[in-house]
Protein backbone atom coordinates (compact mmCIF):
# COMPACT_ATOMS: atom_id res chain seq x y z
CA UNK A 1 0.00 0.00 0.00
CA UNK A 2 1.49 3.36 -0.84
CA UNK A 3 3.16 5.20 1.77
CA UNK A 4 5.40 7.84 3.23
CA UNK A 5 6.18 11.28 0.97
CA UNK A 6 8.15 11.60 -1.70
CA UNK A 7 9.82 14.76 -1.98
CA UNK A 8 10.97 16.61 -5.40
CA UNK A 9 14.64 18.46 -5.06
CA UNK A 10 15.51 20.45 -7.70
CA UNK A 11 18.82 21.05 -9.60
CA UNK A 12 18.70 24.29 -11.29
CA UNK A 13 22.43 25.68 -12.78
CA UNK A 14 23.95 22.50 -11.06
CA UNK A 15 23.05 23.89 -7.62
CA UNK A 16 20.00 23.16 -5.43
CA UNK A 17 17.45 25.46 -5.35
CA UNK A 18 16.07 27.71 -2.29
CA UNK A 19 12.55 26.43 -2.70
CA UNK A 20 14.00 22.62 -2.25
CA UNK A 21 14.45 23.14 1.00
CA UNK A 22 11.11 24.57 1.70
CA UNK A 23 9.86 21.42 -0.49
CA UNK A 24 11.65 19.43 2.41
CA UNK A 25 10.82 21.01 4.70
CA UNK A 26 6.59 20.72 4.17
CA UNK A 27 7.34 16.91 3.29
CA UNK A 28 8.86 16.36 7.06
CA UNK A 29 5.95 18.02 8.24
CA UNK A 30 3.47 15.94 6.38
CA UNK A 31 4.94 13.11 6.88
CA UNK A 32 5.05 14.03 10.30
CA UNK A 33 1.24 14.92 10.56
CA UNK A 34 0.61 11.59 9.08
CA UNK A 35 3.21 9.57 11.22
CA UNK A 36 5.02 8.25 8.10
CA UNK A 37 8.65 9.06 6.92
CA UNK A 38 9.60 11.27 3.95
CA UNK A 39 12.13 10.63 0.83
CA UNK A 40 13.62 12.96 -0.99
CA UNK A 41 14.61 12.66 -5.62
CA UNK A 42 16.92 14.39 -7.11
CA UNK A 43 16.68 14.24 -10.88
CA UNK A 44 19.37 15.03 -13.60
CA UNK A 45 23.17 16.14 -13.72
CA UNK A 46 24.16 17.23 -10.16
CA UNK A 47 22.14 14.69 -8.25
CA UNK A 48 25.09 12.38 -6.84
CA UNK A 49 26.76 14.96 -6.48
CA UNK A 50 24.36 17.32 -4.69
CA UNK A 51 22.54 14.31 -2.65
CA UNK A 52 24.79 14.54 0.22
CA UNK A 53 23.60 17.82 1.31
CA UNK A 54 19.97 16.78 1.23
CA UNK A 55 21.11 13.16 3.21
CA UNK A 56 21.92 15.55 5.66
CA UNK A 57 18.58 16.43 6.73
CA UNK A 58 16.07 14.17 8.27
CA UNK A 59 14.62 11.73 5.27
CA UNK A 60 14.46 8.27 5.06
CA UNK A 61 16.42 8.12 2.31
CA UNK A 62 17.88 10.14 -0.86
CA UNK A 63 17.38 8.72 -4.38
CA UNK A 64 19.22 9.99 -7.06
CA UNK A 65 18.90 9.06 -11.11
CA UNK A 66 21.22 10.22 -13.71
CA UNK A 67 21.08 9.39 -17.16
CA UNK A 68 22.45 10.88 -20.66
CA UNK A 69 18.68 11.23 -21.51
CA UNK A 70 18.42 13.69 -18.29
CA UNK A 71 21.98 15.51 -18.74
CA UNK A 72 19.85 18.73 -19.64
CA UNK A 73 16.30 19.10 -18.43
CA UNK A 74 13.49 18.57 -21.14
CA UNK A 75 10.29 17.50 -19.74
CA UNK A 76 10.15 14.28 -21.68
CA UNK A 77 13.23 13.04 -20.13
CA UNK A 78 12.10 14.72 -15.81
CA UNK A 79 8.64 12.95 -16.06
CA UNK A 80 9.29 9.40 -16.88
CA UNK A 81 12.24 9.77 -14.24
CA UNK A 82 9.72 11.11 -11.75
CA UNK A 83 7.09 8.48 -12.21
CA UNK A 84 10.13 5.79 -12.24
CA UNK A 85 10.96 7.38 -8.64
CA UNK A 86 6.98 7.40 -8.02
CA UNK A 87 6.75 3.68 -8.92
CA UNK A 88 9.23 2.53 -7.08
CA UNK A 89 8.67 4.36 -3.86
CA UNK A 90 4.81 4.32 -4.25
CA UNK A 91 3.76 7.15 -2.03
CA UNK A 92 0.90 8.57 -0.76
CA UNK A 93 1.90 12.34 -1.24
CA UNK A 94 4.44 13.77 -3.32
CA UNK A 95 5.43 17.37 -2.70
CA UNK A 96 7.37 19.81 -5.60
CA UNK A 97 7.74 23.31 -5.36
CA UNK A 98 6.43 25.64 -7.76
CA UNK A 99 8.78 26.60 -9.69
CA UNK A 100 8.55 26.96 -13.44
CA UNK A 101 10.64 23.49 -14.05
CA UNK A 102 8.02 21.72 -12.29
CA UNK A 103 5.47 23.56 -13.47
CA UNK A 104 6.47 22.33 -17.06
CA UNK A 105 7.19 18.65 -16.68
CA UNK A 106 4.89 17.37 -13.14
CA UNK A 107 1.51 18.22 -15.01
CA UNK A 108 2.89 15.04 -17.89
CA UNK A 109 3.20 13.16 -14.68
CA UNK A 110 -0.28 13.76 -13.07
CA UNK A 111 -1.65 12.94 -16.90
CA UNK A 112 0.32 9.66 -16.61
CA UNK A 113 -0.71 8.79 -12.96
CA UNK A 114 -4.35 10.23 -14.13
CA UNK A 115 -3.75 11.84 -10.26
CA UNK A 116 -5.01 15.18 -9.50
CA UNK A 117 -1.59 17.49 -9.12
CA UNK A 118 -2.56 20.26 -6.63
CA UNK A 119 -0.71 23.61 -7.13
CA UNK A 120 0.25 26.60 -6.01
CA UNK A 121 -0.51 25.36 -2.62
CA UNK A 122 0.32 27.51 0.49
CA UNK A 123 -0.72 25.89 3.23
CA UNK A 124 -0.97 21.84 4.07
CA UNK A 125 -3.38 20.83 7.04
CA UNK A 126 -3.32 17.44 8.51
CA UNK A 127 -6.29 16.24 10.66
CA UNK A 128 -6.73 12.17 11.39
CA UNK A 129 -4.72 11.52 8.68
CA UNK A 130 -6.93 14.04 6.40
CA UNK A 131 -5.08 16.37 4.45
CA UNK A 132 -6.08 19.59 3.38
CA UNK A 133 -4.90 21.91 0.88
CA UNK A 134 -5.15 25.83 0.93
CA UNK A 135 -4.41 27.29 -2.49
CA UNK A 136 -5.12 30.74 -3.72
CA UNK A 137 -7.43 31.49 -6.50
CA UNK A 138 -8.72 34.39 -8.71
CA UNK A 139 -4.88 35.73 -8.53
CA UNK A 140 -4.75 35.26 -4.76
CA UNK A 141 -8.09 37.04 -4.22
CA UNK A 142 -9.70 34.03 -2.54
CA UNK A 143 -8.62 31.11 -0.69
CA UNK A 144 -9.46 27.36 -1.14
CA UNK A 145 -9.48 23.96 0.90
CA UNK A 146 -9.00 21.51 -1.69
CA UNK A 147 -8.76 17.37 -0.78
CA UNK A 148 -7.51 14.79 -3.24
CA UNK A 149 -10.10 12.72 -4.00
CA UNK A 150 -8.64 9.56 -5.54
CA UNK A 151 -5.85 7.27 -4.61
CA UNK A 152 -2.46 8.02 -4.32
CA UNK A 153 -0.11 9.38 -4.87
CA UNK A 154 -1.83 13.07 -4.30
CA UNK A 155 0.23 15.45 -5.74
CA UNK A 156 1.24 19.34 -4.79
CA UNK A 157 3.09 21.65 -5.64
CA UNK A 158 3.97 24.69 -3.02
CA UNK A 159 4.27 28.15 -3.60
CA UNK A 160 7.75 29.43 -2.75
CA UNK A 161 7.78 30.65 0.84
CA UNK A 162 4.77 28.52 1.80
CA UNK A 163 7.72 26.65 4.46
CA UNK A 164 10.84 28.55 5.54
CA UNK A 165 13.95 26.76 4.35
CA UNK A 166 15.24 26.76 7.89
CA UNK A 167 11.96 24.93 8.68
CA UNK A 168 13.87 21.58 7.35
CA UNK A 169 15.07 19.36 9.92
CA UNK A 170 18.54 17.91 10.14
CA UNK A 171 19.16 14.48 9.98
CA UNK A 172 20.49 11.65 8.24
CA UNK A 173 19.72 9.40 5.23
CA UNK A 174 21.06 6.39 3.16
CA UNK A 175 21.30 7.74 -0.64
CA UNK A 176 20.19 5.16 -3.30
CA UNK A 177 21.19 5.73 -7.17
CA UNK A 178 17.68 4.39 -8.96
CA UNK A 179 18.91 3.02 -12.30
CA UNK A 180 16.25 3.86 -14.65
CA UNK A 181 15.37 2.29 -18.04
CA UNK A 182 14.95 5.14 -20.34
CA UNK A 183 15.65 3.51 -23.66
CA UNK A 184 12.50 4.26 -24.96
CA UNK A 185 11.32 7.44 -23.94
CA UNK A 186 11.82 10.03 -26.50
CA UNK A 187 13.22 13.19 -26.25
CA UNK A 188 11.58 16.10 -28.49
CA UNK A 189 13.47 19.07 -27.62
CA UNK A 190 16.53 20.42 -28.86
CA UNK A 191 17.92 21.95 -26.59
CA UNK A 192 19.84 26.01 -26.43
CA UNK A 193 21.70 27.35 -23.66
CA UNK A 194 19.73 29.22 -20.99
CA UNK A 195 20.80 32.92 -20.68
CA UNK A 196 20.33 36.50 -19.40
CA UNK A 197 18.50 39.01 -21.33
CA UNK A 198 21.50 41.41 -20.06
CA UNK A 199 20.97 44.59 -21.81
CA UNK A 200 20.75 47.52 -19.33
CA UNK A 201 20.02 45.09 -16.97
CA UNK A 202 19.24 46.66 -13.27
CA UNK A 203 19.80 45.05 -10.20
CA UNK A 204 17.15 45.88 -7.84
CA UNK A 205 17.87 43.84 -5.54
CA UNK A 206 20.28 45.61 -4.03
CA UNK A 207 17.46 49.07 -3.92
CA UNK A 208 16.93 50.33 -0.76
CA UNK A 209 13.42 52.01 -1.77
CA UNK A 210 11.29 51.02 -4.28
CA UNK A 211 8.04 52.75 -6.08
CA UNK A 212 6.49 50.38 -8.15
CA UNK A 213 3.76 50.93 -10.61
CA UNK A 214 1.12 48.57 -11.68
CA UNK A 215 -2.08 48.67 -13.88
CA UNK A 216 -3.90 51.48 -12.01
CA UNK A 217 -1.47 54.35 -13.43
CA UNK A 218 -3.54 53.70 -16.77
CA UNK A 219 -1.02 54.93 -19.36
CA UNK A 220 2.18 55.57 -20.33
CA UNK A 221 1.50 58.71 -20.10
CA UNK A 222 0.87 58.81 -16.52
CA UNK A 223 4.51 57.61 -15.96
CA UNK A 224 5.89 60.85 -14.64
CA UNK A 225 4.20 61.01 -11.75
CA UNK A 226 5.42 57.68 -10.40
CA UNK A 227 9.22 59.06 -11.53
CA UNK A 228 8.44 61.66 -9.40
CA UNK A 229 7.50 60.41 -6.19
CA UNK A 230 10.75 57.96 -6.73
CA UNK A 231 12.77 60.76 -6.85
CA UNK A 232 11.32 62.48 -3.72
CA UNK A 233 11.69 59.01 -1.96
CA UNK A 234 15.56 58.26 -3.72
CA UNK A 235 14.08 54.95 -4.67
CA UNK A 236 14.48 52.84 -7.79
CA UNK A 237 11.64 52.74 -10.55
CA UNK A 238 10.04 49.03 -10.94
CA UNK A 239 6.71 47.93 -12.08
CA UNK A 240 4.27 44.59 -12.26
CA UNK A 241 3.94 42.49 -15.31
CA UNK A 242 1.59 44.14 -16.92
CA UNK A 243 3.22 47.69 -16.99
CA UNK A 244 6.50 45.31 -19.09
CA UNK A 245 4.41 43.96 -20.92
CA UNK A 246 3.09 46.96 -22.35
CA UNK A 247 6.64 48.19 -22.96
CA UNK A 248 5.91 51.11 -20.87
CA UNK A 249 8.52 49.93 -18.97
CA UNK A 250 11.65 47.60 -19.46
CA UNK A 251 11.41 44.14 -18.70
CA UNK A 252 14.67 44.17 -16.41
CA UNK A 253 12.04 46.59 -14.40
CA UNK A 254 9.82 43.48 -13.16
CA UNK A 255 8.85 42.32 -10.10
CA UNK A 256 7.46 38.86 -9.59
CA UNK A 257 7.99 35.28 -10.12
CA UNK A 258 9.42 36.45 -14.05
CA UNK A 259 11.43 39.24 -12.78
CA UNK A 260 13.12 39.85 -9.95
CA UNK A 261 12.83 39.17 -6.12
CA UNK A 262 13.68 42.05 -4.32
CA UNK A 263 13.77 43.33 -0.10
CA UNK A 264 13.75 46.72 -0.18
CA UNK A 265 13.50 48.60 3.14
CA UNK A 266 10.74 50.24 1.61
CA UNK A 267 8.11 48.99 -1.25
CA UNK A 268 5.90 51.29 -2.36
CA UNK A 269 2.62 49.79 -4.40
CA UNK A 270 0.90 52.27 -6.57
CA UNK A 271 -1.88 51.28 -8.39
CA UNK A 272 -0.98 46.97 -7.86
CA UNK A 273 -3.48 44.38 -7.21
CA UNK A 274 -1.08 42.24 -5.87
CA UNK A 275 -1.52 38.84 -8.05
CA UNK A 276 0.71 36.00 -6.78
CA UNK A 277 3.05 36.23 -9.72
CA UNK A 278 3.85 39.77 -8.33
CA UNK A 279 3.81 38.96 -4.45
CA UNK A 280 6.21 36.69 -4.24
CA UNK A 281 8.80 38.73 -6.12
CA UNK A 282 7.83 41.57 -3.27
CA UNK A 283 6.51 40.08 -0.18
CA UNK A 284 9.44 39.93 1.55
CA UNK A 285 10.32 43.87 1.74
CA UNK A 286 10.75 45.94 4.73
CA UNK A 287 7.77 48.73 5.24
CA UNK A 288 5.43 47.66 2.29
CA UNK A 289 2.84 50.93 1.26
CA UNK A 290 0.13 50.26 -0.77
CA UNK A 291 -2.39 52.46 -2.60
CA UNK A 292 -5.11 51.38 -4.74
CA UNK A 293 -8.40 51.95 -5.55
CA UNK A 294 -9.63 48.44 -4.72
CA UNK A 295 -10.08 48.28 -1.26
CA UNK A 296 -9.96 44.29 -1.79
CA UNK A 297 -7.02 44.33 -3.50
CA UNK A 298 -4.93 41.64 -2.04
CA UNK A 299 -1.88 43.97 -1.77
CA UNK A 300 -3.39 45.45 1.45
CA UNK A 301 -2.77 41.95 2.61
CA UNK A 302 0.80 42.57 2.98
CA UNK A 303 0.98 45.66 3.59
CA UNK A 304 1.98 47.95 7.05
CA UNK A 305 0.23 50.80 5.09
CA UNK A 306 -2.76 50.94 3.28
CA UNK A 307 -4.41 54.13 1.51
CA UNK A 308 -7.61 53.36 -0.49
CA UNK A 309 -7.59 55.94 -2.96
CA UNK A 310 -6.99 57.30 -6.64
CA UNK A 311 -3.28 57.43 -7.31
CA UNK A 312 -3.79 60.63 -9.10
CA UNK A 313 -4.62 62.50 -6.24
CA UNK A 314 -2.46 60.48 -3.78
CA UNK A 315 0.86 60.43 -5.30
CA UNK A 316 0.88 64.19 -6.26
CA UNK A 317 0.16 64.75 -2.53
CA UNK A 318 2.29 62.68 -0.97
CA UNK A 319 5.40 64.06 -3.42
CA UNK A 320 4.27 67.38 -2.16
CA UNK A 321 4.55 66.35 1.50
CA UNK A 322 8.03 64.88 0.46
CA UNK A 323 9.26 67.83 -0.28
CA UNK A 324 8.16 69.91 2.28
CA UNK B 1 -0.98 25.22 -40.90
CA UNK B 2 -4.12 23.79 -38.66
CA UNK B 3 -4.13 25.50 -35.14
CA UNK B 4 -6.19 25.04 -32.47
CA UNK B 5 -5.90 28.08 -29.87
CA UNK B 6 -7.92 27.11 -26.26
CA UNK B 7 -9.47 30.39 -24.97
CA UNK B 8 -10.88 29.96 -21.23
CA UNK B 9 -13.78 33.22 -20.09
CA UNK B 10 -13.21 33.92 -16.94
CA UNK B 11 -14.13 37.06 -14.27
CA UNK B 12 -13.84 40.27 -15.51
CA UNK B 13 -10.15 41.50 -13.94
CA UNK B 14 -11.82 44.90 -12.07
CA UNK B 15 -14.77 43.03 -11.14
CA UNK B 16 -15.37 42.88 -7.43
CA UNK B 17 -15.93 39.19 -6.18
CA UNK B 18 -17.99 37.91 -3.67
CA UNK B 19 -17.97 34.39 -1.96
CA UNK B 20 -21.34 32.78 -2.22
CA UNK B 21 -23.67 31.65 0.51
CA UNK B 22 -22.59 28.09 0.72
CA UNK B 23 -18.72 29.15 0.48
CA UNK B 24 -18.81 26.53 -2.98
CA UNK B 25 -17.79 29.11 -5.51
CA UNK B 26 -18.27 32.95 -6.11
CA UNK B 27 -22.10 34.70 -6.60
CA UNK B 28 -21.20 35.13 -10.27
CA UNK B 29 -24.69 37.01 -10.93
CA UNK B 30 -23.05 40.53 -10.99
CA UNK B 31 -20.08 39.35 -12.26
CA UNK B 32 -19.26 40.47 -16.66
CA UNK B 33 -16.89 38.01 -18.32
CA UNK B 34 -13.75 38.20 -20.74
CA UNK B 35 -11.18 36.10 -22.10
CA UNK B 36 -8.61 34.92 -19.91
CA UNK B 37 -5.45 37.09 -20.53
CA UNK B 38 -2.56 35.17 -21.44
CA UNK B 39 -5.23 33.29 -23.68
CA UNK B 40 -5.64 36.23 -25.49
CA UNK B 41 -2.15 36.66 -26.19
CA UNK B 42 -2.31 33.07 -27.18
CA UNK B 43 -5.15 33.82 -29.74
CA UNK B 44 -3.46 36.46 -31.36
CA UNK B 45 0.08 34.09 -31.62
CA UNK B 46 -2.45 31.65 -33.68
CA UNK B 47 -3.59 34.60 -35.89
CA UNK B 48 0.00 35.62 -36.61
CA UNK B 49 1.01 31.91 -37.18
CA UNK B 50 -2.02 31.56 -39.51
CA UNK B 51 -1.09 34.91 -41.41
CA UNK B 52 2.81 33.84 -42.22
CA UNK B 53 1.73 29.94 -43.29
CA UNK B 54 -2.12 29.82 -44.18
CA UNK B 55 -4.31 26.83 -43.02
CA UNK B 56 -6.85 27.85 -40.19
CA UNK B 57 -7.54 28.92 -36.12
CA UNK B 58 -9.68 27.20 -34.71
CA UNK B 59 -10.88 28.49 -30.87
CA UNK B 60 -11.28 25.71 -28.64
CA UNK B 61 -13.15 26.50 -25.43
CA UNK B 62 -15.16 24.68 -22.65
CA UNK B 63 -17.23 26.61 -20.75
CA UNK B 64 -20.99 27.26 -20.53
CA UNK B 65 -23.29 28.87 -22.52
CA UNK B 66 -22.50 32.56 -22.20
CA UNK B 67 -18.76 31.71 -23.06
CA UNK B 68 -19.97 32.30 -26.64
CA UNK B 69 -19.89 35.80 -26.02
CA UNK B 70 -15.95 35.61 -25.70
CA UNK B 71 -16.18 32.98 -28.76
CA UNK B 72 -17.34 35.37 -30.71
CA UNK B 73 -14.96 37.91 -29.97
CA UNK B 74 -11.90 35.26 -31.02
CA UNK B 75 -13.97 35.06 -34.11
CA UNK B 76 -14.34 38.32 -35.30
CA UNK B 77 -10.25 38.41 -34.62
CA UNK B 78 -9.71 36.82 -37.37
CA UNK B 79 -10.33 33.05 -36.02
CA UNK B 80 -11.88 30.77 -38.93
CA UNK B 81 -14.12 28.49 -36.43
CA UNK B 82 -14.73 27.03 -33.03
CA UNK B 83 -15.22 24.32 -31.24
CA UNK B 84 -17.26 24.80 -27.72
CA UNK B 85 -17.57 22.30 -25.09
CA UNK B 86 -20.69 22.85 -23.32
CA UNK B 87 -22.39 20.55 -20.84
CA UNK B 88 -23.43 20.91 -17.75
CA UNK B 89 -21.35 17.93 -16.94
CA UNK B 90 -18.56 19.85 -17.74
CA UNK B 91 -18.99 22.58 -14.78
CA UNK B 92 -16.76 22.57 -11.94
CA UNK B 93 -14.06 19.89 -13.74
CA UNK B 94 -10.64 20.17 -12.60
CA UNK B 95 -7.53 20.24 -14.24
CA UNK B 96 -7.03 16.81 -15.13
CA UNK B 97 -10.87 16.65 -16.43
CA UNK B 98 -10.50 19.61 -18.56
CA UNK B 99 -7.82 18.65 -20.04
CA UNK B 100 -9.64 15.43 -20.95
CA UNK B 101 -12.05 16.84 -22.57
CA UNK B 102 -10.45 19.10 -24.62
CA UNK B 103 -8.15 17.13 -25.91
CA UNK B 104 -10.71 14.53 -26.78
CA UNK B 105 -12.63 17.61 -28.97
CA UNK B 106 -9.06 18.81 -30.20
CA UNK B 107 -7.57 15.52 -31.08
CA UNK B 108 -9.59 14.52 -34.25
CA UNK B 109 -8.70 17.95 -35.83
CA UNK B 110 -5.08 16.55 -35.67
CA UNK B 111 -4.11 20.29 -35.37
CA UNK B 112 -0.14 21.32 -36.18
CA UNK B 113 0.25 23.45 -33.16
CA UNK B 114 -2.33 23.95 -30.15
CA UNK B 115 -2.20 27.23 -28.09
CA UNK B 116 -2.74 27.66 -24.53
CA UNK B 117 -2.36 30.48 -22.42
CA UNK B 118 0.05 30.18 -19.44
CA UNK B 119 -2.39 29.31 -16.84
CA UNK B 120 -6.37 31.06 -16.29
CA UNK B 121 -6.43 33.90 -13.90
CA UNK B 122 -9.55 32.38 -12.16
CA UNK B 123 -8.89 28.76 -11.25
CA UNK B 124 -5.18 29.43 -11.77
CA UNK B 125 -4.06 25.35 -12.24
CA UNK B 126 -1.52 26.34 -14.82
CA UNK B 127 -1.31 22.82 -16.21
CA UNK B 128 -4.29 22.43 -18.81
CA UNK B 129 -1.61 22.84 -21.56
CA UNK B 130 0.70 20.27 -20.51
CA UNK B 131 -1.93 17.61 -19.50
CA UNK B 132 -2.97 17.94 -22.99
CA UNK B 133 -0.15 17.39 -24.55
CA UNK B 134 0.99 14.16 -22.62
CA UNK B 135 -2.83 13.10 -23.41
CA UNK B 136 -2.66 13.52 -26.98
CA UNK B 137 1.38 12.43 -27.04
CA UNK B 138 2.85 15.57 -28.24
CA UNK B 139 6.10 17.58 -27.34
CA UNK B 140 5.24 20.69 -25.60
CA UNK B 141 7.04 24.09 -24.68
CA UNK B 142 5.61 26.43 -21.55
CA UNK B 143 5.71 29.65 -20.08
CA UNK B 144 6.43 31.07 -24.19
CA UNK B 145 7.59 34.06 -24.62
CA UNK B 146 8.75 34.53 -28.24
CA UNK B 147 8.45 31.90 -31.11
CA UNK B 148 9.69 31.31 -34.60
CA UNK B 149 8.90 28.94 -36.83
CA UNK B 150 10.83 27.10 -39.93
CA UNK B 151 9.79 28.30 -43.73
CA UNK B 152 7.80 25.06 -44.23
CA UNK B 153 6.39 25.36 -40.52
CA UNK B 154 7.29 22.13 -39.22
CA UNK B 155 9.68 23.14 -36.47
CA UNK B 156 9.20 25.31 -33.56
CA UNK B 157 11.72 27.57 -31.79
CA UNK B 158 10.47 28.89 -29.17
CA UNK B 159 11.99 31.30 -25.99
CA UNK B 160 11.44 29.98 -22.32
CA UNK B 161 11.08 31.90 -19.75
CA UNK B 162 12.74 30.57 -16.71
CA UNK B 163 13.02 32.29 -13.25
CA UNK B 164 14.96 35.28 -12.00
CA UNK B 165 15.39 36.28 -15.48
CA UNK B 166 16.73 33.60 -17.37
CA UNK B 167 15.58 32.66 -20.49
CA UNK B 168 15.88 29.49 -22.47
CA UNK B 169 15.36 28.65 -26.52
CA UNK B 170 14.03 25.02 -27.34
CA UNK B 171 13.33 23.80 -30.79
CA UNK B 172 10.50 21.25 -30.87
CA UNK B 173 8.74 19.68 -34.39
CA UNK B 174 5.16 19.77 -35.00
CA UNK B 175 2.70 18.90 -34.37
CA UNK B 176 3.50 20.26 -30.46
CA UNK B 177 1.39 22.00 -27.74
CA UNK B 178 2.65 25.65 -26.61
CA UNK B 179 1.24 27.58 -23.44
CA UNK B 180 1.58 31.47 -23.79
CA UNK B 181 2.99 33.81 -21.43
CA UNK B 182 1.71 37.16 -21.18
CA UNK B 183 3.55 40.10 -23.50
CA UNK B 184 4.58 38.37 -26.29
CA UNK B 185 2.62 39.72 -28.66
CA UNK B 186 0.40 43.08 -28.74
CA UNK B 187 -2.90 41.43 -29.22
CA UNK B 188 -5.46 42.95 -31.93
CA UNK B 189 -8.65 44.59 -31.29
CA UNK B 190 -11.55 42.95 -33.55
CA UNK B 191 -12.37 45.38 -36.72
CA UNK B 192 -15.84 46.11 -37.40
CA UNK B 193 -15.60 43.59 -40.17
CA UNK B 194 -14.04 41.27 -38.33
CA UNK B 195 -17.64 41.70 -35.83
CA UNK B 196 -19.75 41.66 -39.00
CA UNK B 197 -17.89 38.31 -40.08
CA UNK B 198 -18.17 36.48 -36.57
CA UNK B 199 -21.86 36.03 -37.22
CA UNK B 200 -21.60 34.07 -40.35
CA UNK B 201 -18.29 31.75 -38.89
CA UNK B 202 -19.19 28.12 -37.52
CA UNK B 203 -19.42 27.15 -33.76
CA UNK B 204 -19.47 23.93 -33.19
CA UNK B 205 -21.56 22.33 -29.83
CA UNK B 206 -20.10 19.58 -27.86
CA UNK B 207 -21.33 17.63 -24.98
CA UNK B 208 -19.59 15.49 -23.16
CA UNK B 209 -21.54 12.35 -24.75
CA UNK B 210 -20.56 13.52 -28.10
CA UNK B 211 -17.17 13.32 -27.09
CA UNK B 212 -17.20 10.13 -25.69
CA UNK B 213 -16.64 11.35 -22.27
CA UNK B 214 -18.26 9.38 -19.56
CA UNK B 215 -18.77 10.48 -15.71
CA UNK B 216 -15.88 8.26 -14.56
CA UNK B 217 -13.48 9.92 -16.64
CA UNK B 218 -14.30 13.35 -15.62
CA UNK B 219 -14.94 12.49 -11.99
CA UNK B 220 -12.53 15.31 -10.62
CA UNK B 221 -9.34 14.24 -9.01
CA UNK B 222 -9.05 16.81 -6.46
CA UNK B 223 -12.53 18.91 -4.83
CA UNK B 224 -12.46 22.25 -3.86
CA UNK B 225 -14.02 22.44 -0.07
CA UNK B 226 -14.62 26.05 0.88
CA UNK B 227 -13.65 28.96 -0.07
CA UNK B 228 -12.86 32.01 2.18
CA UNK B 229 -11.04 35.51 1.90
CA UNK B 230 -7.24 35.17 3.31
CA UNK B 231 -6.24 35.98 6.27
CA UNK B 232 -4.26 38.91 7.14
CA UNK B 233 -0.89 37.83 7.74
CA UNK B 234 0.16 41.43 8.79
CA UNK B 235 -1.55 44.24 11.02
CA UNK B 236 -2.14 46.55 8.06
CA UNK B 237 -2.73 50.70 9.34
CA UNK B 238 -5.31 51.82 6.78
CA UNK B 239 -4.84 55.74 6.57
CA UNK B 240 -8.16 57.76 5.85
CA UNK B 241 -8.52 61.30 5.22
CA UNK B 242 -8.60 63.23 1.78
CA UNK B 243 -5.35 62.64 -0.38
CA UNK B 244 -3.17 65.28 1.75
CA UNK B 245 -4.11 64.37 5.15
CA UNK B 246 -3.17 60.66 3.93
CA UNK B 247 0.23 61.90 2.04
CA UNK B 248 0.55 63.85 6.18
CA UNK B 249 0.04 60.67 7.58
CA UNK B 250 2.24 58.72 5.26
CA UNK B 251 5.32 60.43 5.11
CA UNK B 252 5.03 60.94 9.00
CA UNK B 253 4.83 57.22 9.56
CA UNK B 254 7.61 56.13 6.91
CA UNK B 255 10.16 59.31 9.05
CA UNK B 256 9.04 57.44 12.49
CA UNK B 257 9.70 54.46 10.93
CA UNK B 258 13.76 55.66 9.52
CA UNK B 259 12.62 54.20 6.31
CA UNK B 260 12.82 57.98 4.61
Amino acid sequence: MANGVLVYVEIRGGELTNSSWESVAAGQALAAGLGTTARAVLIGDGAGSNAAKVAAKDLAEVITIEDAKLATYTPDGFAAAMVAAIRDCDPAWVVFSHSYQVRDFAPRVAARLDRALVGDVIKLKVEGGNVTLVRQIFQGKINADVTCRTDAPGMISLQSGAYRTDAARDGSAPTRALSVDLGSVRIRWTVEERFKDVKGAVDLSAATRIVSVGRGIKSDENLGLVNELAAALEAEVAASRPICDSGWLPMDRQIGSSGQTVTPQLYVAVGISGAIQHVVGMKNSGTIVAINKDKEAPIFDLADFGVVGDLFEVVPALIKKLKE
Amino acid sequence: MKIVVCIKQVPRRDDLLRINADKSWIDESSLSFEANESDAYALEEALRLKEKHGGEVIVATLGPSDASKTIKEGLAKGADRAIHLCDSTFEKLDAVATAKSLAAAIGPEAPDVIFTGLQSDDLGYGQTGVLMAEMLDLPHASIVIALETSEDGKTLRVKRELENGWFQWISMATPALVTIQSGINKPRYASLKGIMGAKKKPVDVRTASDLGLNADALTPREAIGSLYLPVREKQTEMLEGDAETVAAALVARLRGNGVI
